[in-house]
């Protein structure tokens, strides 16, 4: 019977397994980002700097473009060459959430639509969860799983030796992008609970990272001590991949401190998560 | 799953605070009409009622079971038992109405496709198929309701839970939901719960009403046997003293009270027609001037129970 002639029915069918629902959300949310052109072509721009660097590890290993160059004298591909890709992606990737994770939370909170999600068999960790991975797959396509083919890309042609002897390049390739990935995801998402505006979300996104940065800088120079750059979510960062590459620590911050203030900072947004999603907001007295 | 002699909702001492405010004071009761019409001046703890069975708001003590399943160990699956149409404005913008309800019936556990053509058969059956492709934010008041309910009812839920559903809407949009609700309920395969501050509607859609007051539950009532029971509920109105007519009527076995010199409030027994009133009348050398059937309307119990205030289940 076609479907306009019918009534209603009880639904006799399958559903789907519990686990898998929180990617109903991430689904729906790729639908929407793209139709975005704008959205389309950024994801491809960030792309260009993958290109770049699978050029820059193919060139030493042709023996034509070597001696036209001189390549190998100029670039080595090691920890550092790595540490530099996943800079450079990190970046994008900040600037993708910026982009993206204002409209997360905010879009169903402006019109109250958070009810309609908890009234269903699907909770509040799930909903976090559905919406993190919107951020987490993206940010993933241009980080980690790049800098691994890359990683991987190098491996094929260095040989095994090289393979066995860099091992620590992949996990910190993968490890490194994780931790930028988590805690971007939740500073947006925890932006986008609390600013019902997409363009003021995005631009406290932005803020939380740099105004922290600018802040830190200045309270280093004020009172001649490197803590200040503990309130600065990038040094944290860089200081933990450097660590994680095994690279010179020139941030001036422990790795510990480090790891710290962002488990504090991911600790916070969850929190602020935690108040803001609900199917509705009571007055206490 | 619970068999049909379960009750829908089973109320057990179940309390609700906000703070130090008590919104749900120690609801206790069994409800198992296929429609129960939740009323209630504003306040009274309808919508907080709705929520906690929902699990929006834990219960400071007590509890409530849905279909038999306790709403503190057993939520999720509660929860996968209802379909729920919010009394505010609830959407997403952006959305057409079949994105919305598909994608809502794709968080209740239907597969794609399933989803997508039960979206388009619940946008259809409330009215709104021709506008289903139409943003959400592009919609009237009325047609954002009915997008709600089609949301509600995509996945096919057990227990439907509509919280104001009239609320806003022109009188021929109400007219229109006020058939959607009796329809569903008409085809027997699901159990409503109409929380309103309206009492027209709940006495159209319900069949079974809960009043609440501040928290309380005030009256509980079967509708159904109410308006059974008003069919022999007589008020008449005679030209002289109707003490002896009234004392011949009760000969008969009716409960005779007399409410004026001239007005009598009677409920006929069984075999008692009002052919019979008016032989006893002549007999007595009275004259009938009025005869009604007393009913009492849902607005009588709801005034009623506004007074009293104080029972339960």
């Amino acid at each position: 019977m076609a479907v306009y002639k019918r009534g209603y029915e009880g639904y006799q069918g399958q559903l789907t397994p519990e686990w898998s629902r929180f990617l109903v959300i991430a689904r729906q949310a790729y639908r929407r980002v793209f139709d975005s052109k704008r959205m389309i072509a950024f994801l491809a721009l960030s792309f260009v700097p993958v290109l770049v660097y699978a050029i820059l590890i193919y060139l030493p290993h042709n023996a034509g473009a070597l001696q036209i160059f001189n390549i190998r004298k100029l670039l080595s591909i090691d920890a550092g060459f790595f540490y530099h890709f996943i800079n450079t992606q990190g970046f994008l990737a900040f600037v993708l959430t910026a982009f993206l994770g204002p409209g997360l939370i905010s879009a169903d909170l402006a019109n109250n639509a958070l009810p309609l999600y908890f009234c269903r068999p699907f909770s509040r960790t799930e909903y976090v969860l559905g919406k993190m991975s919107v951020l987490a797959i993206l940010l993933s396509a241009i980080t980690w799983i790049p800098g691994l083919l890359l990683f991987a890309f190098q491996s094929y042609l260095e040989g095994w030796t090289w393979f066995v002897q860099n091992m620590y390049i992949g996990s910190a390739i993968f490890v490194g992008s994780w931790i930028w990935i988590a805690v971007l995801s939740l500073l947006a998402l925890a932006m986008s609970a609390w600013v019902k505006w997409k363009l003021a979300a995005g631009a406290l996104i932005m803020a939380s990272v740099f105004v922290t940065a600018g802040f830190g800088e200045a309270m280093s120079n004020m009172l001649h001590t490197d803590s200040g750059g503990l309130i600065n979510i990038l040094k944290d960062t860089d200081a933990v991949w450097f660590s994680l590459f095994r690279l010179d620590n020139s941030t001036g911050l422990s790795v510990e401190s480090a790891v710290g203030m962002l488990v504090a900072v991911s600790g916070l947004c969850l929190y602020l998560l935690s108040r803001k999603i609900r199917a509705y907001e009571v007055e206490r007295s | 799953m619970a068999n049909d002699a379960t009750p829908v909702i089973e109320l057990q001492g179940l309390e609700v605070r906000f703070g130090r405010r008590t919104i749900l004071d120690n609801l206790q009761g069994s409800l198992s009409g296929r429609a129960i019409g939740l009323l209630g001046p504003n306040g009274a703890g309808k919508s907080t009622l709705i929520n906690t069975l929902m699990g929006f708001y834990p219960p400071f003590r007590g509890t409530a079971r849905i279909f038999g399943r306790d709403i503190r160990t057993d939520l999720r699956r509660v929860r996968g038992l209802i379909g729920y149409m919010p009394e505010n404005e609830s959407f997403i913008a952006g959305m057409s109405a079949v994105v919305f309800v598909r994608y809502m019936a794709e968080l209740s556990g239907l597969p794609p496709a399933a989803a997508l053509e039960r979206a388009h058969e619940a946008l259809f059956y409330v009215g709104l198929g021709e506008a289903r492709y139409r943003k959400l934010e592009e919609h009237s008041l009325g047609m954002k309701q009915l997008a709600k309910l089609a949301q509600a009812i995509a996945h096919g839920p057990k227990l439907l839970f509509l919280d104001e559903p009239t609320n806003g809407l022109d009188p021929p949009a109400r007219q229109r939901m006020i058939r959607l609700i009796r329809d569903i309920r008409e085809r027997g395969d699901l159990h409503l719960i109409l929380c309103s501050h309206l009492l027209r509607d709940v006495e159209e859609c319900c069949e079974e009403v809960l009043i609440l007051k501040q928290g309380r539950i005030v009256h509980y009532s079967n509708l159904e046997a109410e308006r059974r029971s008003n069919r022999k509920f007589l008020e008449l109105e005679t030209d002289t003293d109707g003490a002896p007519f009234a004392q011949a009527v009760q000969k008969l076995g009716c409960e005779c009270a007399l409410a004026g010199e001239r007005r009598i409030k009677m409920v006929l027994t069984d075999g008692v027609a009002i052919r019979d009133l008016y032989r006893l009348a002549a007999e007595n050398a009275t004259r009938i001037r009025k005869l009604n059937y007393k009913r009492d309307s849902l607005e009588d119990i709801f005034l009623k129970a506004m007074e009293n205030g104080n029972g339960s289940l």
